[in-house]
């Protein structure tokens, strides 16, 4: 035996040699992974990116767009999306009396069977908006001729369009058009006449009136601050509707932002808070099971199997809906309080699923009370599914909302939302299109982004899928 | 599988139950009652009124009367439509609501299977891509916008023929009842095609269906009687809600093509607060809902057998 001295050396800590496998890449948390899938997936960030854009279009498009979204304007009523117009400025509108030819009989002298057509009809001064004035030469033979305006260039003599009116001598040669002109080509004829009966030529000539407005109308509609200073003849921005106007003449950009302030806030309000309360519900009925569990979930089947539509009207109703009230308020109340079941459902079957995983054993071996438990363990494990449950309520109340207010059981008139704009737009569907396209489309398109999305997270989400990469 | 179907049938009768008392409270919270859409009456004449509705007794009291009458099957005489039994407007106008469901439910669940059906054997192909194109458009577009867009339809094809050839609204033959029914029809197919598509291709990877292949059977049979029989399953599952979400969905398509269905009376009865046609509607729909998911969740039971057993 050989005495061994230790020395300090040898108590100091030895080097290790042994390598550690190394980890290749970074460690990614459940939601960085979910991310990353996320973003290959291209239609998933394209839904998401037009959901941020509705989300711009709402909240920030009222300060852009700075429209009041209630003004009426009767003389701009359901006009067509178009883009800026610009009138000129004229003053009141002055009566004319016409050409009446002084050298020219009134009667002919005798009646023929046939005379020619008139000549060089042409448009009196300038033809605006406010008045269309024709003179035209006259015809030996006439005793008076009929005036008519077509919208599209006529074929024949039976194809004149609208009889306008009738002048009576032959030597009246002039006509006055006041009829709800537009800006757009015009088609006038003018037709000889013996007085009664007409004979079968005519003359065509195309007039396109262009844009004016009154003073006293541009300061009604306050284009102009003050009427005794502005110079008539200036040309005048008009009043711009990219979108057009709806039957009373509003803007539909303005009412659309409105619109869309109601409807996704239903949309997206509503779900969140019967989602919250789903997993509150569904969470305790989960955990704690047994008789509360089946008491809790027997409740939840009642609340399901109640007609939803019939249930949605009753309550919207029973909740009040006073004068000057939207009506916004009690279809919230009223779907909560039918759609928390489903996912008090889904959220204890998770829960269920959960409690029985290892790792919870585990935390419950280490002392972890039932609301740690809870908070920190069994929730965010949830999170996943409610996220996609969540994503996918949106567009379903948006489209309860817009079917409630398409059938005029919604918000109440003037505010608008989608739906009930759809409800005026299916009215005058074949005359004005555009009433209905575009509060549909927006729906059409919001719900489409909502399920696509949903779509996205539910294959990023799932747990499933990160062994098959 | 009796006492399953004895089972489900109580439960269901409780739920009814459930139904017409949530009704009968929601009802009342409502302010107002029915008589007072009438013309000012005086106070006697009003108290009259009263007497002869049952609205004098206390609400606690009415609500037993109401139930006693309910077992009886008799939902009492409307408010607002003189002497018009509940009973006799139900008789009169749910045939025609479940007639636009049924036909409805019909498209929905054949064009489903069989779009569902195509789009897996096509996966990825041209065919696939179009109609889930097209599903996702079935899925997202109001229903109230396709039934505009089918009476444009009709309005086009009948100028087009130069004759009425297809009613473009109402009610009574055949005829009249196609577009509704498909327009009412379309979002629940666009669901179902789904559904079948992605059951079908998770149905592709079983265990069955190789061996089915490897014993040598045809394609055809291994797709009929393999993969079509099985992948019809979940879809049967959903179509119990889905004739809930068809029949009360009904109202826009009604009023749309001005249909004399059960939902327009609903909505004016809430509107006029007319207590008994909301009760008895509400109630009526509600039992009828309850007895269609019990019949899909028996009929399940004989498509499947591994229900059956537990």
């Amino acid at each position: 035996m050989t005495d061994v001295t230790p020395t300090a050396e040898d108590f100091s800590p030895a080097t290790s040699s042994i390598s550690v496998e190394q980890i290749s890449r970074p460690s990614l948390s459940y939601w960085q992974d979910a991310w990353i899938r996320l973003k290959k997936n291209t239609r998933a960030i394209i839904s998401l990116y037009i959901v941020l854009s509705l989300a711009f279009f709402t909240l920030l498009g009222p300060i852009f767009w700075n429209v009041d979204p209630s003004l009426q304007d009767l003389n701009q009523i359901s006009q067509a999306p178009s883009l800026p117009k610009t009138a000129v400025l004229v003053g009141q509108y002055q009566r004319w009396s016409g050409i009446v030819l002084e050298d020219f009989p009134a009667e002919p002298a005798d009646y023929p069977d046939s005379v020619d057509a008139v000549t060089d009809l042409r448009p009196f001064e300038l033809a605006t908006t406010q008045q269309v004035r024709l003179v035209w030469n006259p015809v030996v033979g006439a005793a008076g001729y009929n005036i008519y305006r077509n919208q599209r260039l006529p074929e024949n003599f039976n194809d004149l369009g609208l009889p306008l009116g009738s002048t009576y001598g032959g030597n009246e040669v002039s006509y006055e058009d006041r009829l709800s002109l537009e800006s757009r080509p015009y088609y006038y004829a003018v037709v000889p006449t013996d007085g009664l009966d007409e004979y079968e030529v005519y003359t065509v000539i195309e007039v396109t009136p262009s844009m004016i407005i009154t003073l006293a109308e541009a300061s009604d509609r306050q284009l102009i601050k003050d009427a005794n200073v502005a110079q008539t003849g200036t040309a005048l921005k008009l009043e711009f509707h990219p979108f057009g106007t709806d039957y009373l003449g509003r803007d539909m950009l303005a009412r659309l932002m409105q619109g869309a302030r109601v409807s996704l806030f239903i949309g997206i309000v509503a779900p969140f808070i019967y989602v919250i309360m789903g997993i509150v519900y569904g969470g305790f009925a989960g955990y704690f099971g047994g008789t509360i569990d089946s008491l809790l979930m027997r409740f939840a089947d009642f609340v399901v199997a109640l007609p939803f539509l019939l249930f949605m009207i009753l309550f919207k109703i029973a909740f009040g809906i006073g004068p000057g009230e939207s009506g916004i308020f009690p279809m919230l109340i009223a779907l909560v309080l039918l759609l928390w079941p489903a996912t008090a459902r889904l959220v204890r079957g998770q829960v269920l699923q959960i409690r029985e995983q290892g790792y919870i054993e585990a935390a419950r071996l280490l002392g972890a009370k039932p609301h740690y438990l809870i908070l920190r363990h069994i929730i965010p494990n949830t999170m996943g599914v409610i996220l996609v449950t969540l994503t996918f309520a949106v567009p379903a109340a948006i489209f309860t909302e817009a079917f409630l207010s398409f059938i005029g059981m919604g918000v109440a008139p003037p505010t608008p939302s989608w739906g009930s704009m759809c409800n005026e737009g299916v009215k005058t569907m074949l005359s004005h299109p555009h009433e209905l396209i575009f509060p549909a489309v927006f729906i059409s398109i919001t719900v489409l982004a909502f399920n696509l999305l949903g779509d996205g997270l539910t294959e990023a989400l799932d747990s499933r899928m990160r062994s098959r990469e | 599988m009796l006492a399953y179907t004895l089972k489900r049938l109580l439960a269901g009768v409780i739920t009814v139950w459930f139904i017409a008392t949530a009704t009968f409270i929601a009802m009342h919270q409502v302010p107002g009652d029915p008589l007072m859409n009438d013309k000012a009456v005086s106070a006697e004449i009003r108290k009259n009124l009263e007497q002869k509705y049952g609205l004098d007794k206390p609400v606690v009291e009415q609500y037993f009367i109401f139930l006693g009458n309910m077992l009886e099957g008799d939902f009492g005489i409307s408010f607002t439509q003189q002497n018009r039994r509940v009973n006799d407007i139900i008789r009169d106008h749910f045939p025609v609501s479940a007639t636009l469901g049924i036909l409805a439910v019909f498209f929905a669940a054949s064009g489903g299977i069989l779009w569902g059906a195509l789009t897996a054997i096509y996966r990825n192909r041209t065919p696939d891509i179009v109609i889930m194109f097209l599903v996702i458009l079935g899925i997202s577009v109001p229903s109230f916008v396709f039934a505009a867009l089918g009476q444009l339809l009709l309005v086009n094809i009948n100028s087009l023929l130069g004759q009425s050839v297809i009613p473009v609204a109402g009610w009574g033959t055949i005829s009249h009842m196609l577009m509704p029914s498909l327009v009412l029809g379309l979002g629940t197919m666009a669901l179902l095609t789904r559904l079948m598509r992605s059951s079908m291709l998770e149905i592709v990877n079983e265990d069955y269906i190789k061996t089915a292949r490897a014993k040598g059977l045809s394609p055809m049979r291994i797709f009929f009687r393999h993969q079509l029989r099985n992948a019809i399953l979940p879809v049967i599952t959903v179509l119990g809600p889905q004739i809930a979400a068809i029949t009360t969905g009904g109202f826009v398509v009604e009023l749309v093509f001005a249909i004399p269905g059960l939902g327009r009376y609903f909505v004016q009865a809430v509107q006029q607060l007319d207590y008994t046609v909301i009760m008895g509607t509400t109630v009526f729909y509600g039992a009828f809902l309850v007895l269609m998911v019990i019949i899909v969740d028996v009929l399940y039971g004989f498509v499947d057998p591994r229900v059956r057993l537990q």
